[in-house]
């Protein structure tokens, strides 16, 4: 096959995967998108095997097609890789999907690795210096988020303790470790040998691993978006290494995405990238500050809430997390309607870091038959909170905490959350009195206007439901 | 223990201290109930009702004599001496205004709770009778006004012409004037509200009110959630603003209270004869003494100027139903606190700030005024404002031009440097690369923020490309570790693509508009 061709259709390939990411910024075109994507995918795999078997023409060179073992191979991973994707995706729970992503990551980085030892081992150590580097950027970038990857997907899935790990001088570590790094760069250049190559793949492995067992589970939205875009730099410099420039492409729009949704997650949290991946908030666990009377909380019945709800004209719904944890998102959906079908507006106010993923929140609530246009933004809703009557605050805690705007000390301070409190009632489910993620007390809890509604979310919901 | 529900003495009374739905809840916490005959008729309980809820009805003689006497006003002489010693009485007492009614109740061996004396703690709001009777009384007085003023309240396009909406000025934005608000505002007028105290702002912007500040310097925070008097400067600037009101209103609804202490007079008589004939004030002060002066308590009084001077005290007894059901219900609040064991014993437990604030004499001893006790809720003295710091926000500086532009020349020659030692394939890619990331950036840039997870995942699978590198090695004929190593490439990074098309097209067909 000419390679004219090859490329003639990865840059078809290449402006579809730019049209499938633009088709995802609205609703009405996101699946559209998706469509464009697989096509995408699907021209670049087709003319990439065609070419693999029977040998691709540049010029005078011609490359042999693969061998009938090769192709074998070749047919039988992608058909068990594909039986093994499609089942995984179509049995995930949506509350699961932190989880799946993060280990689908790290597949990304393992291929990267190994792609990068081929070149390595086909082309040996000779090739130009920039080429051997490139291997070496693209090995250690898809080492990191090999093991980053595996450790965010132990602790996402509580298989590991989501708490830090906190060695002593994480930083100076890790700042050794990339300094190690570059050192070794400038040796395999020089003087290119495979122990090199299989040291650094283990710094870069242990670096991966160390970087995200700091990291507390608070933070994990900020961890998988950065693994995205980590994903695509290894991707990226995958193309660098084969010269191939829709690797190249897609990997630096697959960046661009995870640094992308990194940076929104840091501004909901008013916290630099860099304290992030060098840990510290929600890293000690402890409640942080003076220990301050706030004076007593009150409750209040399912029943009551029912009837407070009843007789609301406007109602707004702020989950997090912790309405995921209970599954209360189906319930909820059925209070929804129910309100709804009573009169009453009722519209979702989402925090951009609520849940373990960016939109997770909105993902959970689309499966639970919410509306998507009655789930709005926190910057779309914070201005209606003073005209609500009532706030239910599903399984939220530090995203509704007015400490980050009236307590400099908080360790939270100047973090934009949900304004829940100027509303004229606020119930809080809740199962106890225990502080969230950034452990950090929460005075909404014993604001004039807010009630707390103990117990498992979901149960309650449903006694909600009972008393309507 | 016996409750006894009398009837109210006092003429003019309407209410009843309960009525049959908290004779059942008072019953159900371990309470006999005696209801004296006829006792909630003019509230429209009726003593078959009573009964049916599970009282007795009995005569005067019987219910003064029960353990404990639930009452809405004040009891007068000859109640505190028909009551039993060791008896327990419940009532309205008003006890900063009523020093001697206080003397005279500590003279018999009893214990007395004034429902008007609970202190405003948020815990306690269940049985604040004097925001529910405010409540109740600012709702009244709205309409006591627009049953005597000329005109609509709401704006009207007719075809005999256009009708102006009625301009309402409340003074004072407590629970009575909230109401007064919220009231004046559903019939369709333009109100406006004043308060000493500038936090309540907020809450007259709610009530869908203007609210008009008085221009003065700094004003005292309560810390027990009352009005406090104000200083001259305060008063003065206030006067401006009540000057420059009164031509221009048509209805002024005054309820400027301090506890304890004679209303402030805020309306004088020359902004009285400023206002419109026709024009309405009520003074929701008129007990106490009033706000407007000429006011005259229980009486409406026609100015010569032709506006109506309300002094109604009975507001909330206008509402006789609604109001008893309230007052009844505060009552049952106050049982549910001093019967921790549900069984109808009586305990009265001064550790509790609430129980101990509400008690002003304890079997015949006098312990009124209860010590001062600090509202959780009180805002933190606004004095100390000044030294509040913002919690840092991280702004966004504007960038410097000169120095971005410094900046760019600066990394451009660096990189220029790098490129210029670089092979051509090289610089080729790199293009691509640099175009790619800024494409990216802006077309992820507008994704719709509920669509970042689906994002993800078909970033997740595209990523997922880097199977084209593993593939093409399978070419040529390579060694068989190149082979097994792409092999493992080509298998995990299929499940990637394949899982992440298929989960994104999962999510992306539950979202669903409304």
């Amino acid at each position: 096959m000419g390679l004219t061709l090859i490329q003639g259709s990865y840059i078809i390939s290449a402006l579809l995967f730019i049209l499938a990411l633009a088709g995802l910024s609205k609703h009405d075109t996101a699946r559209l998108g998706n469509y464009y994507g697989i096509v995408g995918m699907a021209s670049a795999l087709i003319v990439t095997i065609v070419a693999t078997a029977i040998g691709i023409k540049s010029g005078v060179i011609t490359t042999p097609g693969a061998g009938m073992t090769a192709l074998a191979l070749l047919v039988g991973a992608m058909a068990i890789g594909g039986v093994i994707g499609v089942i995984v995706a179509m049995r995930v729970e949506m509350t699961g999907m932190p989880e799946l992503i993060a280990m689908l990551h790290s597949f990304v980085g393992l291929a990267a690795v190994l792609v990068g030892y081929n070149s390595y081992l086909t082309h040996g150590g000779e090739g130009d210096p920039i080429h051997l580097a490139e291997v070496f950027i693209g090995v250690f970038i898809g080492a990191v988020t090999l093991t980053g990857s595996i450790i965010a997907y132990l602790k996402l899935s509580a298989k590991m303790k989501s708490a830090p790990l906190m060695l002593p001088h994480h930083n100076v570590v890790n700042l050794g470790a990339i300094v190690a790094f570059l050192a070794m760069t400038v040796w395999f250049v020089l003087a290119p040998s495979i122990w090199l190559l299989l040291v650094m793949t283990v710094l870069a492995l242990g670096l991966g691993l160390h970087l995200v067992s700091a990291i507390g589970g608070g933070d994990m939205p900020v961890v998988v978006s950065m693994l995205n875009s980590y994903s695509g730099w290894a991707a990226a410099a995958a193309g660098f290494m084969l010269g191939n420039d829709l690797l190249i492409i897609t990997g630096a729009l697959v960046g661009s995405s995870g640094a992308y949704l990194s940076y929104i997650m840091c501004t909901a949290m008013n916290r630099s990238f860099i304290s992030v991946i060098a840990g510290g908030f929600g890293s000690d666990g402890v409640v942080t500050g003076e220990m301050k009377d706030y004076g007593d909380h009150r409750e209040i019945d399912a029943a009551t809430t029912a009837e407070l709800l009843k007789d609301a004209k406007t109602v707004i719904i702020t989950p997090g997390y912790g309405m995921a944890v209970a599954q209360a998102q189906y319930p909820v959906a059925d209070l929804t309607a129910k309100l709804r079908a009573l009169g009453v507006d009722v519209r979702f106010g989402i925090h951009p870091v609520a849940g373990r993923l960016p939109g997770h929140m909105n993902v959970l609530l689309a499966e639970a038959k919410v509306p998507y246009d009655i789930v709005l933004e926190m910057d779309e809703i914070n201005a209606d909170f003073p005209s609500t009557d009532v706030v239910l605050v599903i399984g939220a805690n530090d995203t509704v905490n007015p400490a980050a705007l009236d307590d400099p000390g908080s360790p939270i301070a100047g973090m934009p959350v949900l304004e829940v409190w100027k509303a004229r009632d606020v119930i809080v489910f809740k199962r106890s009195m225990n502080t969230g993620y950034a452990g950090v007390q929460n005075p909404l809890f014993y604001k004039e206007n807010t009630q707390m509604l103990f117990g498992d979310a979901k149960q309650r919901v449903d006694d909600i439901l009972k008393a309507l | 223990m016996r409750i006894g529900i009398p009837l109210e003495s006092q003429p003019g009374e309407t209410r009843v201290a309960a009525t049959p739905k908290t004779v059942t809840q008072l019953v159900q916490l371990g309470y006999d109930v005696e209801v004296e005959s006829g006792a909630g008729l003019l509230a429209n309980y009726h003593d078959s009702a009573y009964a049916a809820a599970g009282a007795t009805i009995g005569d005067r003689a019987s219910v003064f004599a029960s353990d404990v006497v639930c009452k809405v006003t004040a009891p007068s002489s000859t109640e505190i001496a028909q009551l039993n010693d060791g008896a327990t009485l419940v009532s309205l007492i008003s006890p900063a205004l009523r020093p001697d009614l206080v003397d005279e109740l500590a003279e018999r061996d009893i214990t007395v709770l004034a429902m008007d004396a609970v202190p405003r703690i948020s815990r306690a709001q269940a049985l604040d009778v004097l925001s529910s009777m405010a409540n109740i009384a600012g709702y009244r007085a709205i309409v006591e006004a627009a049953n005597e003023f000329g005109s609509f309240f709401t704006g009207q396009v007719t075809a005999a012409g256009s009708v102006p909406p009625a301009k309402v000025l409340v003074v004072g934005a407590g629970v009575a004037g909230l109401a007064a608000i919220g009231t004046a505002k559903s019939l369709g007028a333009i109100v406006r509200a004043t308060d000493a105290r500038p936090e309540v702002a907020e809450q007259v912007e709610s009530m869908g009110a203007e609210f008009l500040p008085v221009e003065v310097g700094q004003q005292e925070v309560s810390s027990d959630g009352y009005a406090k008097a104000t200083s001259d400067d305060y008063n003065a600037a206030a006067a401006r603003l009540y000057a420059a009101q009164a031509p221009e209103v048509d209805i002024i609804v005054t309820t400027a209270l301090i506890p304890g202490r004679p209303a402030p007079r805020l309306i004088t008589a020359d902004m009285v004869a400023a206002m419109k004939p026709g024009s309405v004030i009520v003074d929701m002060a008129a007990a106490n003494g009033g706000n407007v002066e000429g006011s005259v308590a229980n009486e409406r009084v026609v100015t010569p100027n032709g506006v109506i001077i309300l002094g109604y005290t009975d507001l909330a007894g206008r509402l006789p139903t609604q109001a008893s059901q309230l007052y009844g219900t505060n009552i049952v609040n106050l049982f549910k606190l001093l019967t921790p064991a549900k069984d109808g014993q009586l305990v009265v437990n001064f550790d509790d700030v609430v129980q101990r604030g509400m008690t002003v004499v304890r079997q015949g001893e006098k312990t009124w005024p209860p010590p001062p006790i600090q509202v959780s809720a009180a805002p933190v003295a606004k004095a100390d404002s000044k030294e509040v710091v913002t919690p840092k926000k991280r702004v966004k500086q504007p960038p410097n031009p000169g120095r971005r532009v410094g900046l760019t020349i600066i990394i451009s020659t660096l990189a220029a440097g790098v490129f210029w030692s670089s092979p051509e394939t090289f610089l080729s890619h790199f293009m691509v690369f640099m175009l790619a990331v800024v494409v990216g950036y802006y077309v992820i840039g507008s994704v719709h923020h509920a669509l970042h997870t689906p994002l993800m995942s078909v970033t997740n699978a595209i990523s997922g490309i880097i199977i084209l590198g593993a593939l093409l090695q399978m070419g040529g004929d390579p060694s068989w570790i190149v082979k097994a190593l792409a092999f493992v490439a080509i298998l995990v990074a299929s499940i990637n693509i394949f899982g992440g098309f298929t989960v994104t097209h999962r999510m992306l067909s539950m979202f669903k508009r409304g």
